[in-house]
């Protein structure tokens, strides 16, 4: 199962080598999440839409492995956006990834940008 | 700098290293720790939770990283073979030498193997790391494929009942096997242990005591005992906890002083025979005894903190051993001496058969003071007790209003946690006194529980003390003049009934409004659930008008189960069911390969739907007529009925009808957590509706309606609460009793603990539902009408409005399912391939 984890490593914007689209901005709910699939990878993308901005991160729970980030709740810990998984509630950080309940696992994210009303994510392969 | 050397990385070991880091003078000592099992000190005494939810991370104490950050060098998997107290030095298994100025022995115990002939037989395991569950759980599991299943627990001991609860869990049929003639010989009197066997042969765990094994039978693998007596007793498998064995190997091969029956010698220094070398934990000898308890480890370990670092703690003289019986599903606890009764102590003994309970109290003659004692059935006063004991206080004027409670008066007997000593001791494991806790909340240091329980890490341990410091912290915080709120989240300064009453007063319409008006920031897992309820239960809205605050199951109007998949429940009202129907979910189950199971609630659960196929499997089953049956929701489940007058011979009305009609009634509706009924139709109680949030039983003058029970981890009988009621009558109680939970009720808090938590209890509830003493009544009827009348099928709304289906896709840019899903053949079906 390492291998599947192995295949998510966050990506920063100045990263990116490619912008893959990967829908239209009204296909994912408002302050909700939906599921996309690039190459074999699956990634969660978050509407934030009351900060008006988008996340997205792996769908895959570094916990128990099961591709379901993006079905979890999203809202904010002391201002910091979150993902709760839908599985255990285990919280993540949608801008670094980083585990909000203080255990050693963590999750890749994405950089999300629009244009023209569709939504590209941004990978390195 | 002075080196110190810790072998031994179990829970003291660990202790040792966090007391250490937190002293000022820590730069003058560079700490190098070896621990033989692969993983970090992780939490045993909570190791049978790793067989239901906790993985190894979860039990840790401290993560790898805690260790680097300390700048402690931790070598795992790394056994210490020898130790050179000449020399100074430590030899690893592989040779290799590391000289120390100080050595600390925290090598703990290994379990006890009796000398019985055939104990290497495969099947035959012990009960102590996690290694050792892993083997249990992989044997067991091979042995289902077998179709066999019976599983032994040699020792009725602490540890062997908790060994025996999980073997029970892993689905097995379990025994335990003791050799004295009462279980936890050490802590229970006889009439105690009788109580208890019977409490524990009720769940299903046979208990055989007074025999002797004398060999362990099979060829290869254990396939029974045979005792003393002669008699035998098949089983596939056996977990051996028959006592502990200190490790002290390497202290008497390293020429330390150690006890007759094992042990390594210390005294209250903890400090052994040779000069810089201290041992600590269940290896240690202290007062000629060996303690298998945390608490007295942890006390060890500050000791010998201090030593090592010029202090002076030493260890006291007298040690308790008070404890707990943890997970088996009945109350078990014992403190101070149990057993001591002579002239100047009599035992005082509460004992009742029909509900299972016994307790004993050893008070002095003079009444002055209480020695120790006994709770089986119902453990509820344990803390207080404890606190009494152990510290010394002044009993009540007749001691056995301890046990009884007090009978006269209104007074309760005992008095308040605010009337304890600061220096009394609330939390043994970490040895926290009242003082500990409550001067940083008055210096403002601590503000909340959370904050509390970071400094102190009081309750963290064994966790037994944890009511006690809520309780100590409302307290303290009420002196304070500071009202401790159980608010929502950081989102919503309101309890659930404060937002409720807001939401409904102001017509609120919708999650970002509440938020707006009345929170802050953005919302998380915690308030979002709770809103959506609210609004389910002031408007009956369904969940698909605000999809993305809904919970896992809600969202997607099915159960979310291990691997992502869902799981689907038709409504079967009363567990009434035509074979038509039958032959439908039969159908369905079959065209898309669904796991397919009873549930216990008289329905049919339907296992292994990935989210896009739920929309069309959904259609089939409402075109033949069903609809949703919210197994999904924080809602009414089922009215689960018997088959009532009219088939069943001793039948008085027919419960079957009655539990349809409210089955019907009470569909759809959302509450603060899960509700369930049944109707039974005579005192027999076949449809244990006792053990619901309501029942109602036939009596010859009509119905009896019981509330607030549950099953679950921690079941209630449901209590009487009218009877002798028509139908009518029963409805409208319901109704009225019904809305008063969903109004005041916490979130998550079911009927039981929302009962207990009522000020003035069932009395207040009869006045309110029965008498309508807060002249609520026709308001409570009245919501209750409008949400049945609002009541709507969401999954017949969802599949028939696009937009709403949107969400029923795994992928927005593929039509494609979850790769990631693979299955394995279990019995003819199929099950989710186990999590790695
Ligand atoms: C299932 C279970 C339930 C329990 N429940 C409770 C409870 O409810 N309440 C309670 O108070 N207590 C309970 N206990 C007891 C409690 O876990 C022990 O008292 C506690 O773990 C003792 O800590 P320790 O550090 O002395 O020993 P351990 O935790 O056993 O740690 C000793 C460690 O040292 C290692 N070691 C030994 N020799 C060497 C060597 N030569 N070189 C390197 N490493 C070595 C061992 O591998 C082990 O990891 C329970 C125990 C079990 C097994
Ligand atoms: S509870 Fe009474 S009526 Fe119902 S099945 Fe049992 S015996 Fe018959
Ligand atoms: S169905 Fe209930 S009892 Fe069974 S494993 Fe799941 S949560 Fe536990
Ligand atoms: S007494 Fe065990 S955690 Fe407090």
């Amino acid at each position: 199962m390492q291998e599947l984890l192995a295949q998510y490593q966050s990506v920063t914007a100045p990263e990116v080598l490619k912008w893959v689209n990967v829908g239209k901005a009204k296909d994912f709910p408002e302050n909700g999440g939906a599921c996309i699939k690039y190459k074999n990878k699956q990634i969660a993308v978050f509407n934030f839409a009351r900060e008006s901005t988008w996340y997205a991160c792996q769908n895959l729970c570094p916990h128990k492995l099961e591709m379901v980030l993006s079905r979890g709740m999203i809202g904010d810990k002391e201002g910091i956006p979150k993902v709760a998984c839908p599985m255990h509630k285990k919280t993540f950080s949608l801008k670094d990834g980083n585990n909000l309940n203080g255990e050693d696992y963590k999750i890749a994210v994405y950089p999300v940008k629009i244009e023209a009303e569709n939504v590209y994510i941004g990978f390195i392969d | 700098m002075k080196k110190i050397v810790v072998v031994g990385n179990g829970m003291v070991g660990y202790k040792f290293c966090e007391k250490l880091v937190t002293r000022p003078d820590r730069e003058n000592y560079q700490i190098e720790v070896f621990g033989e099992e692969p993983s970090p000190a992780y939490d045993r005494v909570h190791l049978s939770e790793y067989f239901s939810e906790k993985g190894k991370d979860e039990l840790l104490l401290a993560s790898k990283s805690w260790y680097k950050d300390h700048e402690i060098k931790l070598r795992t998997s790394s056994l210490i073979s020898e130790i050179n107290t000449k020399e100074k030095e430590v030899i690893t298994y592989k040779g290799e030498k590391i000289s120390y100025d100080y050595l600390v022995l925290a090598t703990g115990s290994s379990p006890f193997i009796p000398p019985i002939k055939g104990s290497e037989k495969a099947g035959v395991f012990v009960y102590r790391t996690t290694e050792d569950l892993d083997a249990i759980k992989t044997y067991a599991k091979k042995l289902q494929k077998s179709n066999k299943s019976k599983a032994t627990v040699l020792g009725g001991g602490l540890l062997g009942l908790e060994a025996a609860n999980a073997a029970k869990e892993l689905g097995l049929e379990t025994s335990v096997v003791e050799f004295a003639p009462r279980l936890m010989p050490r802590q229970l009197d006889e009439a105690a242990s009788n109580t208890l066997i019977r409490k524990i042969e009720n769940l299903g765990i046979k208990i055989l005591i007074n025999k002797a094994t004398s060999e362990i039978s099979g060829k290869e693998e254990i396939d029974a005992l045979t005792f003393s007596d002669g008699s035998r007793h098949e089983t596939n498998m056996l977990i051996i906890s028959a006592g502990i064995r200190p490790r002290d190997e390497l202290a008497k091969s390293g020429g330390l002083k150690t006890g007759e029956r094992g042990g390594i010698f210390v005294n209250n220094k903890m400090e052994t025979s040779a000069t810089n070398v201290y041992a600590i934990g269940e290896a240690a000898l202290y007062n000629n005894a060996i303690y298998g308890l945390v608490a007295p480890g942890y006390n060890m370990a500050e000791v010998a903190v201090s030593q090592i670092c010029g202090g002076d703690k030493t260890m006291a003289a007298h040690i308790d051993m008070s404890t707990q019986l943890k997970l088996i599903g009945t109350d078990v606890a014992s403190f101070g001496d149990p057993f001591i009764e002579n002239e100047e102590v009599s035992a005082i003994t509460y004992e009742n058969k029909q509900s299972g309970i016994y307790k004993r109290i050893n008070v002095s003659r003079d009444g002055k003071k209480l020695l120790g004692g006994i709770l089986v059935g119902d453990a509820s006063e344990y803390q207080n007790l404890f606190q009494i004991y152990i510290n010394g206080m002044k009993l009540p004027e007749n001691p056995e209003d301890l046990i009884l409670g007090s009978r006269g008066g209104e007074n309760s007997s005992l008095g308040s946690v605010t009337e304890l000593l600061d220096s009394a001791q609330i939390c043994s494991c970490e040895a926290i006194s009242k003082g500990d806790i409550c001067k940083p909340l008055e210096a403002g240091e601590c503000c909340s529980m959370e904050d509390v329980v970071a400094k102190t890490k009081a309750s963290t341990g064994c966790g037994g003390c944890k009511p006690m410091v809520t309780d100590l912290f409302n307290a303290t915080m009420k002196s304070l003049g500071k009202e401790v709120k159980e608010v929502i989240c950081e989102h919503f300064d309101f309890n659930r009934q404060e937002l409720f009453d807001l939401v409904k007063i102001n017509k609120v319409k919708d999650f970002d409004e509440a938020l707006n008006l009345f929170g802050k920031g953005h919302g998380c897992e915690k308030c979002k659930p709770v809103l959506a309820s609210i609004f389910a239960s002031t408007t009956m809205e369904t969940a698909n008008k605000q999809v993305t605050i809904q919970d896992s199951n809600d969202k997607f109007l099915a159960n979310i189960q291990r691997n992502g998949t869902y799981s689907i429940v038709p409504r079967i009202p009363g567990g009434e069911i035509t074979p038509d129907k039958l032959m439908t979910i039969g159908a369905v189950a079959k065209k898309f390969d669904l796991y397919t199971k009873i549930t216990g609630g008289q329905r049919i659960d339907l296992f292994g739907a990935e989210l896009h196929q739920l929309p069309e499997i959904w259609k089939e089953l409402i075109d033949a007529g069903f609809e949703s049956g919210h197994a999904y929701g924080k809602s009414l489940r089922t009215v689960k009925s018997c088959v009532g007058s009219t088939w069943c011979r001793f039948g008085m009305h027919e419960s079957v009808s009655f539990a349809i009609q409210i089955e019907e009634r009470y569909r759809g509706l959302r509450s603060p957590h899960k509700l369930k009924g049944g109707v039974s139709g005579c005192i027999r109680e076949c449809a244990e509706a006792r053990g619901k949030d309501f029942g109602i039983i036939a009596v010859e003058s009509g119905w009896n309606l019981y509330v607030c029970g549950n099953g679950g981890a921690t079941p209630k009988h449901a209590i009487l609460l009218a009877e002798g009621l028509d139908d009518e009558t029963t409805i409208k109680y319901l109704d009225r009793f019904l809305m008063y939970y969903i109004r005041t009720a916490a979130p998550l808090m079911r009927t039981a603990p929302w009962l207990e938590k009522l000020d003035g209890g069932i009395a207040h509830l009869k006045k309110v539902v029965v008498e309508d003493s807060l002249g609520i009544a026709e308001d409570l009827e009245k919501e209750m009408q409008s949400l049945i009348t609002n009541y709507e099928c969401e999954w017949k709304q969802a599949i028939e409005d696009p937009e709403m289906m949107k969400r029923f896709k795994h992928f927005v840019n593929s039509d494609e399912g979850d790769d990631n899903i693979s299955y394995v053949p279990l019995r003819d079906q199929k099950m989710p391939k186990a999590w790695t």
